[in-house]
């Protein structure tokens, strides 16, 4: 193949040296790392949390929102948390895409042929999710800042709600973990999640309060783990006013509420995901 | 060290629903040898290689990679060997070095050694220029070598290689091979799938031909040939209505003659170069006019032909890779 002139030391055999299989921490973080140097290669992959979600705080704030009656507040500082949660969501499509594009590429046979924990994928491609998402929750939030909205109820609440966000977000990843395992194309995926995610993130409180919709509506919508984790987050940044009296059972608990919808959905999506990546991945 | 066994299968199967992918399926590759698994497409040769390499469980039966059960013991399994899978499975958004540095972080190699190998590696696969470009830049030939590189990283004793020239150029073909010579030179027990019984030839101790998810014959490359039918002398004619001449004039050198009318050729199975210049010299001497006249070796659809009685499905979109019969002046 080559003629070219190579020394001596290139040509000798590798002689394989002690070998110490990665502990899930290593090899996970060797995912990640490998993850996020795709989205630094691509900084378009980022468009969907960036640019997209920027594209609805200004639609919304400037062209729905005068519209929009809320009570007590304005509604700039009652749609940032409805668009973060929005945002948050949309990672498990981020997760989905991701992981059917590996399983496609056969880049995951390629990590199950080495000696690492088989859990590493999955685990290695939701940090890297979260990341993603956050990424697009701190923009969120700096574009909220310019628009006027605050956390105004201290450090400690308003680091709280983060958290929630992000264990919110942890939990839809096993959804999309699932997605991504059944579907065999990027392009199914994509069209899956969105006609998914789209009507789920809508019929909620993230957009307009609920007290107008339809009264059977308005109970869908009240029962939406996205409702309770909005509503918990406003009351957390002290964004608006508490759920109306008349508001269905999780908005008046919305934080508890959350953390349990959070436990919840991964109780159920985590080992639907799990045997169905193992399915895919067996055969 | 020698004679013991580095590749195991005992009567390996794998069902997708009503599909028999592989359907009882044994073989042994000794330590520092090569077996070639030689089949059509859809034969089972990939899912034979998915199950030694933990990739895919067995429906049933047995597999043993360096001593180690793939079901049992699949990380012991993934320490010992390495796998270049069918299509060429490198990270496109990741530099050919990053894909070395990926790989090595995952297998747990020290960093001073990865940076090493991978010097070395991208050197002798003729890829140091383009280290530092992305994978998807690479042409189909680069990409392969890649991934051969990264199989061979952690440099395992043993390395499964899933068809890996299909769709390559000749010259890339050969260079590729010259370099799994030198590997099996280094010691290393190779096990490569293909459909190209000249690769098979080229490269492996031993064969198995597998068809329909079944083990169809085995045995060196010269008993396999030999079972296919030896070489043939091929004889195209000017004028088909010397046919039956011609016919008559080589049934004094073969004991086995073929008239194609529509073809206007004779063909003639031969011992060799002595039969076939016999032959060329009597045609001399008769006067009769001859389009063309050469040996031709067996084909993987010879074998074929002659072991199942139907022709080797074969790939339609790797033409420009597929050797086919050779017609040459050398006695095989």
């Amino acid at each position: 193949m080559t003629t070219l002139p190579t020394t001596r030391a290139t040509r000798a055999p590798l002689v394989r040296p002690p070998l110490s299989p990665p502990s899930l921490a290593r090899a996970a973080s060797t995912i990640v790392w490998r993850n996020l140097l795709h989205i630094r290669r691509m900084p378009e992959m980022l468009l969907d949390v960036t640019v997209q979600s920027v594209m609805f705080v200004l639609l919304f704030a400037y062209v729905f929102g005068g519209a929009i009656a809320v009570a007590g507040s304005d509604y700039r500082e009652f749609l940032l948390p409805g668009i973060m949660v929005q945002t948050m969501v949309f990672s498990s499509a981020v997760v989905a895409t991701g992981l059917t594009n590996d399983l496609q590429k056969g880049i995951v046979d390629r990590f199950r042929s080495l000696p690492i924990p088989r859990s590493a994928v999955l685990v290695g491609r939701s940090i890297s999710s979260l990341i993603h998402s956050s990424i697009g929750v701190a923009v969120m939030g700096l574009t909220g800042l310019l628009i006027g909205w605050r956390i105004r109820n201290g450090v400690v609440d308003g680091v709280l709600a983060f958290l929630l966000l992000l264990l919110f977000g942890f939990a839809v990843i096993w959804l999309g973990i699932w997605v991504g395992s059944i579907m065999r194309t990027v392009e199914a995926v994509q069209g899956f999640m969105f006609t998914v995610m789209f009507p789920l993130t809508f019929v909620a409180n993230t957009f307009a309060p609920t007290e107008s919709m339809p009264t059977w509506l308005r109970f869908v919508a009240e029962w939406n783990p996205i409702s309770a984790v909005t509503q918990a987050c406003r009351e957390l940044w002290g964004n608006g006013l508490p759920a109306p009296a008349d508001a269905a059972w999780p908005l008046q608990h919305a934080v508890p509420v959350s953390v349990g919808w959070s436990l919840l959905l991964t109780a159920v999506f985590a080992p639907l995901a799990v045997s169905a990546f193992r399915r895919r991945s067996r055969d | 060290m020698g004679g013991t066994a580095a590749v195991e299968a005992v009567d390996l199967v794998k069902h997708f629903g009503t599909n028999r992918a592989v359907d009882g399926v044994s073989f042994v590759v000794p330590e520092g040898t090569v077996l070639g698994l030689l089949g059509p497409n859809g034969a089972g040769k990939t899912t034979l290689v998915r199950m030694l390499t933990t990739l895919s469980v067995p429906t049933s039966g047995t597999g043993r990679v360096a001593g180690f059960d793939v079901v049992t013991q699949p990380n012991e399994v993934r320490r010992s060997m390495g796998l270049t899978g069918q299509a060429a499975t490198v990270d496109e958004i990741l530099t050919g070095a990053e894909n070395l540095r990926l790989v090595g972080a995952l297998y747990g190699l020290p960093r001073a050694y990865v940076r090493d190998a991978t010097e070395r590696l991208l050197d002798r696969f003729d890829l140091t220029d383009a280290a530092d470009r992305m994978a998807k830049t690479y042409s189909g030939g680069m990409r392969r070598r890649l991934d051969l590189a990264v199989s061979l990283l952690a440099a395992p004793p043993i390395l499964f290689l899933d068809e890996p020239t299909t769709g390559l150029d000749p010259k890339s073909r050969s260079g590729l091979w010259a370099v799994l010579r030198e590997l099996v030179d280094e010691g290393t027990t190779l096990l490569l799938t293909t459909q190209y019984l000249e690769e098979a030839d080229q490269l492996a101790d031993e064969i198995v031909v597998v068809d329909k998810g079944k083990v169809i014959a085995a045995g060196t490359p010269t008993q396999l040939k030999d079972e296919a039918g030896r070489a043939s002398v091929v004889i195209t004619l000017t004028h088909a209505r010397d046919l039956a001449a011609a016919a008559d004039l080589v049934r004094a050198h073969s004991p086995e003659v073929h008239v194609d009318r529509t073809g206007r050729r004779v063909t003639a199975r031969a011992g060799g170069l002595g039969d076939m210049t016999r032959i060329a010299a009597a045609f001399e001497a008769s006067g009769i006019e001859l389009d063309d006249l050469g040996l031709a070796r067996p084909s993987l659809d010879d074998v074929f032909l002659h072991l199942t009685g139907h022709r080797a499905e074969d790939a339609e979109d790797t033409e420009e890779a597929e050797p086919g019969p050779i017609t040459e002046g050398a006695a095989p």
